[in-house]
């Protein structure tokens, strides 16, 4: 394929290095340097892709992040699809396989179109809510197929072969964007030893100086952008991002770039590279000079292919060294809309025509161009354009001074491009990230930032200055003003002196007339990538949306993945005439992160796989992983499930650890219950605030079970604590409370009691917690050592401070299955020498390793509740049949006390804790099902509470659960019915949750 | 992403090492059983929702795992002050 729009020289690509490429399955060259964009461009690329409403053919219409139309899916390889890609801001490089994204079959012959043509006019804003709303259970399928018909790019299917960095940064001074404004910042900067970043989202700094033929000095402006960049990258405390978005401006300063580090190279990353950073830098100072975006005009059929923003247009020409078309009419309110006439003839192809809508233009752009001979019409415009995949001409009338009607009859012009300027737009989108709220300027009719609380200075076209010197001198006053405010003294910058180009008065006009009124003339568009059109948004206004910020949303505008970057401003324009209002009072408008898309890779980093959550084990991994056992997620800690041996399934691992621990002894790995050391003289008097039973009396080498309430005396927690000294206690939390906990012992300390001297650690993972559990552990402990183990000697509840297996060893003789069981603490490192040693002794004694599933159904043979299961915050001790761990003698109110004695908490009828009992022995019920009283009720039936823990009990040969009845203590040997889904109902009697040994012997003995 | 100067560390560190805890102020009866259903409700559920500044109760969870008051615009995210348990704010709505 031959480049037909190139020219022979100029631009700033290297012809010397010719890439290849591929769009729609179709082979074209390019040259390094260009981007995917003018690369198409200069191979006579017209259609892009098809609208996302009406289907309608589209061509690439700007030269960056404002693109609309070419928004390409990227990819060689199923793992490295990328949907999204703007054209205009994708680099060129060998071997790039891009693709549109809608259209079918394709973008040039589209099926969708017809429905487009002839139903444009029936496709007014809300088409699609007013026209498939009912019947309302068909929108899921119906959304699919306009979806697929919209056309978005797609995901992957495989997984991402590449990976993304996080960088955390610092500096003083922030500068966004590297144009003129940028650069004379960072160079002031810089120069007076500011830590600085600069970041700029092009491959290469300069911004609109790349485009351009201005000259500073006397000479190409590219020679003072070299200069100023060489001096930048000689500083140490200077980073220079190229290919660096700044897409976020957070609160604080805190803003995040989007580096795209390999991404001009290939879809996939080289070996052990970054295919793209986040940096999240925090900065003293951020200079904002994003410059300003061009605004397209709105006139019928102005996105015909071949229609682009003139500066656009420009920067083909000068940056690219493309033409992007052979003929060009220029439409235009300002001077700098014939810069791209000027570039157009200066590249040797004709200039059909200046179209200016002002009577009496005079600047020296206008001159220029009268002066190669260029028609110039004044107070006309373009007012339609012909052509369906490629403009073919266009139509110009005589507008009225005020702009609001034709005012003369209709000239045919031929042309194959439109070039389009309606003055700029400033990027303010970053500063309105942090709610600063845009302020319109008549001057320069646009927006520019408001006031703002962070530490931010603008530059150059944010501000709406356009001429070159004073850009220049708002980036040196920027850069001088950062310097101070972050203590430094300023050095000398000498800026370098553009020519003066004098310029007329631009003309403020946004939507350009028809000889028809607006909602019978040929589409004009206002937002392209949403198909929003002049007519919809008067549309929208006539309904009754008033405020801009229901027009959008009403019509979708800006609502596209460019957020209405070219539209919004016209769109606002718009809807003021049709309100009668002036823009400022129909609204204004917002941007919100992210400037541009950012990729899911860049935004997850390194957090994902293995990486993505902390793993915690205990110091016996290793031993259970050896063992084969099953692990199960409790918090972050994984913890042993089960123990299966060969050739069993799940429920006969369970049977089997079960009937162990009954019959002869267990061990269990409970080292990652939360342990938080207490210490100080108040440190029993805390306790008694925090637990709901009473700590006073608790003695020395003593343990003691506690609930812990909320204010509203709701259970949070449980677990035993233990008295170490008088003033020395260990507390123990449930695994995924500990944090919690802690966090709530020392808030009630700082914050209501810090006169009490108590101190909290957590010693969580200072400890292994190995427990042996069943009527042999007590010999299999004695084995391990010399201390006297005897029910006298060492009785429930009490704590010992021994020697075990050779290590020093805190046991705690207290019981969570119901049997005799010692709860062996030892310093961590010890744990797996004491479990191994246990396991040498306990051969003879069948010592049985359990896991966690074990633990609940052994518990709950108890019916000891496990808080966070048969608990969810809704529930009091005494609805847990626990007022036995309620203390009412305690002087002091403790947490929870005045809660659960409000009205509510003290009324009948509450759901209670009861055990269930299955009529049919062998029937499990399902945790959370809802019990009903009359099974034969129609929906919906009156439930009367739930199952919370439920499993098949070894032990008894029946099946167990406990969970809540209304008012269940009182109906004890009643029976409820669990209707399930598939329509069976399992009756079964109200009972005692304690199913095993109700007098507590087997664990007192 | 707030940047909070810690009072107790002394430094500024990153939003990501602290917890926000409510409202501040919110002290606890000294004599629960004297309040009526109605106050203990009050005390336990009812906060403010302010546009503007705001009293709030952060913990550096991450860090030195100590309580602090923080004055805060809650429209604009400014943090106007930081100021341990105990103190009084400087700056209030006015």
């Amino acid at each position: 394929m031959t480049q037909q729009n190139r020219l022979q020289s100029g631009g700033r690509i290297d012809r010397s290095k010719s890439l290849t490429f591929t769009y729609n399955g179709k082979q074209y060259k390019g040259f390094q340097g260009d981007t995917l964009a003018s690369a198409m461009l200069a191979n006579g690329v017209n259609v892009v892709s098809r609208s996302f409403k009406y289907s309608r053919p589209r061509g690439i219409v700007a030269a960056g992040a404002e693109e609309p139309n070419a928004i390409l899916q990227l990819g060689a390889t199923e793992a490295t699809q990328v949907p999204n890609v703007r054209a205009t801001q994708q680099e060129l490089f060998n071997g790039l396989v891009s693709q549109s994204t809608n259209g079918w079959p394709n973008v040039d012959t589209d099926v969708m179109s017809v429905l487009g043509k002839v139903g444009g006019k029936m496709m007014p804003p809300g088409f699609y809510y007013k026209t498939f709303m009912f019947p309302e259970s068909l929108w899921n399928t119906y959304e699919s197929l306009i979806r697929k018909a919209a056309g978005m790019g797609r995901s992957p299917l495989e997984n991402d072969p590449d990976f993304y960095d996080h960088i955390n940064q610092h500096c003083d001074v922030l500068i966004v964007g590297a144009g003129p404004a940028g650069l004379a910042a960072a160079l002031t900067a810089a120069r007076s030893g500011a830590r600085v970043i600069l970041a700029d989202e092009q491959s290469e700094f300069g911004g609109s100086l790349l485009s351009t033929t201005e000259k500073l000095d006397g000479k190409p402006a590219s020679e003072w952008v070299s200069a100023v960049t060489e001096e930048l990258r000689s500083y140490d405390d200077v980073m220079l991002l190229p290919r660096s978005t700044v897409n976020g401006y957070h609160d604080h300063n805190f803003v995040t770039i989007h580096e795209r580090c390999t991404d001009h190279l290939s879809d996939i990353a080289p070996v052990n590279q970054a295919r793209q950073r986040l940096h999240k830098v925090r900065a003293k100072w951020v200079v904002l000079a994003t410059g300003a975006h061009e605004r397209p005009l709105v006139y019928s059929n102005n996105d015909v292919p071949g229609c682009m923003v003139s500066g656009a247009v420009s920067t083909y020409i000068n940056r690219y060294g493309v033409v992007p078309g052979n003929e060009l009419v220029v439409t235009t309110t300002n001077d700098y809309g014939y810069q791209s006439a000027l570039d157009w003839h200066d590249a040797g192809r004709k200039v059909v025509a200046v179209v200016d809508t002002r009577a009496n233009p005079a600047g020296e752009r206008v001159d220029a161009a009268r002066q190669r001979g260029i028609n110039v019409i004044t107070g006309s415009a373009v007012i339609d354009v012909q052509g369906s995949k490629r403009v073919s001409g266009v139509s110009v009338a005589p507008i009225s001074a005020d702009g609001n009607k034709v005012s003369g009859s209709v000239t045919k012009l031929s042309t194959d491009t439109v070039a389009t300027s309606g003055g700029w737009s400033p990027v303010i989108h970053l500063s309105s990230h942090t709610g600063s709220r845009p302020i319109w300027n008549d001057e320069i009719v646009g927006f520019v930032p408001g006031p703002t609380v962070q530490k931010q200075l603008t530059a150059g076209g944010i501000n709406g200055s356009y001429n070159t010197n004073s850009v220049l001198s708002e980036g040196l006053e920027a850069g001088l003003k950062a310097v101070a405010e972050v203590g430094l003294n300023a050095a000398e910058v000498i800026l370098p002196i553009a020519e003066d180009v004098k310029e007329g008065a631009a003309m403020t006009l946004f939507h350009i007339p028809h000889v028809k009124p607006t909602s019978q003339a040929p589409k004009q568009f206002v937002d392209y990538q949403t198909d929003v059109t002049a007519a919809g948004i008067e549309l929208a206004c006539r309904e009754g949306f008033e405020s801009i910020e229901h027009v959008k949303r009403y019509t979708a505008m800006g609502f596209g993945t460019d957020q209405g970057k070219l539209g919004n401003i016209n769109g606002m324009a718009v809807a003021a005439k049709a309100l009668n209002k002036t823009i400022p009072q129909t609204g204004t408008t917002i941007f919100r992160p992210n400037y541009t898309p950012i990729t899911f890779g860049a935004i997850a980093g390194r957090n994902c796989g293995a990486l993505f959550d902390p793993k915690r084990y205990s110091a016996m991994q290793m031993w259970h992983v050896e063992r084969g056992a099953k692990f199960e997620d409790v918090g972050q800690w994984k913890r042993p499930w089960y123990f299966p041996q060969a050739g069993e399934n799940m429920q006969q691992s369970l049977d089997r650890e079960c009937l162990a621990v009954r019959d002869s002894v267990g061990i269990l790995d409970a080292s990652t219950l939360g342990k938080i050391d207490i210490q100080g003289k108040d440190a029993r008097e805390f306790l008694g605030r925090i637990y709901s039973n009473a700590w006073a009396k608790l003695a020395v080498g003593k343990c003691r079970y506690g609930l812990m309430c909320g204010e509203d005396g709701m259970v949070f927690d449980d677990g035993v604590s233990a008295c170490l000294g008088d003033n020395h206690f260990l507390m123990t939390t449930t695994t995924g409370g500990a944090a919690r906990v802690l966090e709530w012992l020392e808030l009630y300390h700082q914050t209501e009691w810090p006169e009490l001297e108590v101190y909290f650690n957590t010693v969580t993972d200072h400890w292994s917690t190995l427990t042996i559990s069943g009527p042999n552990s007590r010999k299999l402990l004695a084995e391990l050592t010399d201390y006297d183990l005897s029910n006298d000697n060492f009785s429930f509840m009490d704590w010992k401070q021994i020697k075990v297996a050779g290590v020093p060893a805190r046991v705690f003789r207290i019981s969570f299955t119901g049997e005799l069981t010692f709860e062996i603490n030892v310093q961590a490192n010890y744990g797996t020498h004491v479990w191994e040693k246990l396991f040498e002794a306990g051969a003879k004694y069948n010592l049985t390793p359990y896991g966690t599933e074990t633990m609940h159904i052994l518990r709950a043979e108890k019916g000891f509740i496990i808080a966070g299961q048969d608990t969810d915050g809704s529930v009091h001790p005494f609805d847990l049949g626990m007022g036995w761990c309620v203390s009412n003698k305690k002087p002091f109110s403790y947490v929870g006390k005045r809660g659960m004695n409000r009205q509510d908490c003290v009324r009948d009828n509450r759901k209670q804790m009861v055990g269930l009992k299955t009529k049919d022995p062998k029937m499990v019920i399902p945790e959370g099902a809802q019990a009903v009283l009359d099974p034969n009720e129609p929906i919906p039936m009156k439930m009367v509470g739930h199952v919370t823990s439920s499993y098949w009990s070894a032990n008894l040969g029946h099946s167990i659960a406990m969970g809540f009845i209304k008012g269940g203590l009182d109906k004890m040997g009643e029976t409820v019915y669990y209707p399930l889904v598939d329509g069976t109902v399992i009756e079964a009697e109200i009972c005692s949750p304690i199913f095993l040994d109700p007098k507590g012997e087997r664990q007192n003995v | 992403m707030f940047h909070i100067y810690c009072p107790h560390c002394a430094e500024y560190r990153e939003e990501e090492e602290f917890h926000a805890a409510g409202q501040a102020h919110i002290a606890r009866p000294l004599d629960p059983e004297a309040c009526s259903d109605k106050e203990w409700g009050e005390y336990m559920f009812f906060r403010k929702n302010p546009r503007g500044i705001h009293h709030e109760l952060w913990v550096h969870a991450a860090g030195c795992r100590k309580f602090f008051n923080m004055t805060r615009d809650t429209q604009s995210y400014e943090i106007k002050e930081v100021y341990k348990i105990g103190e009084k704010p400087s700056v209030v709505a006015e």
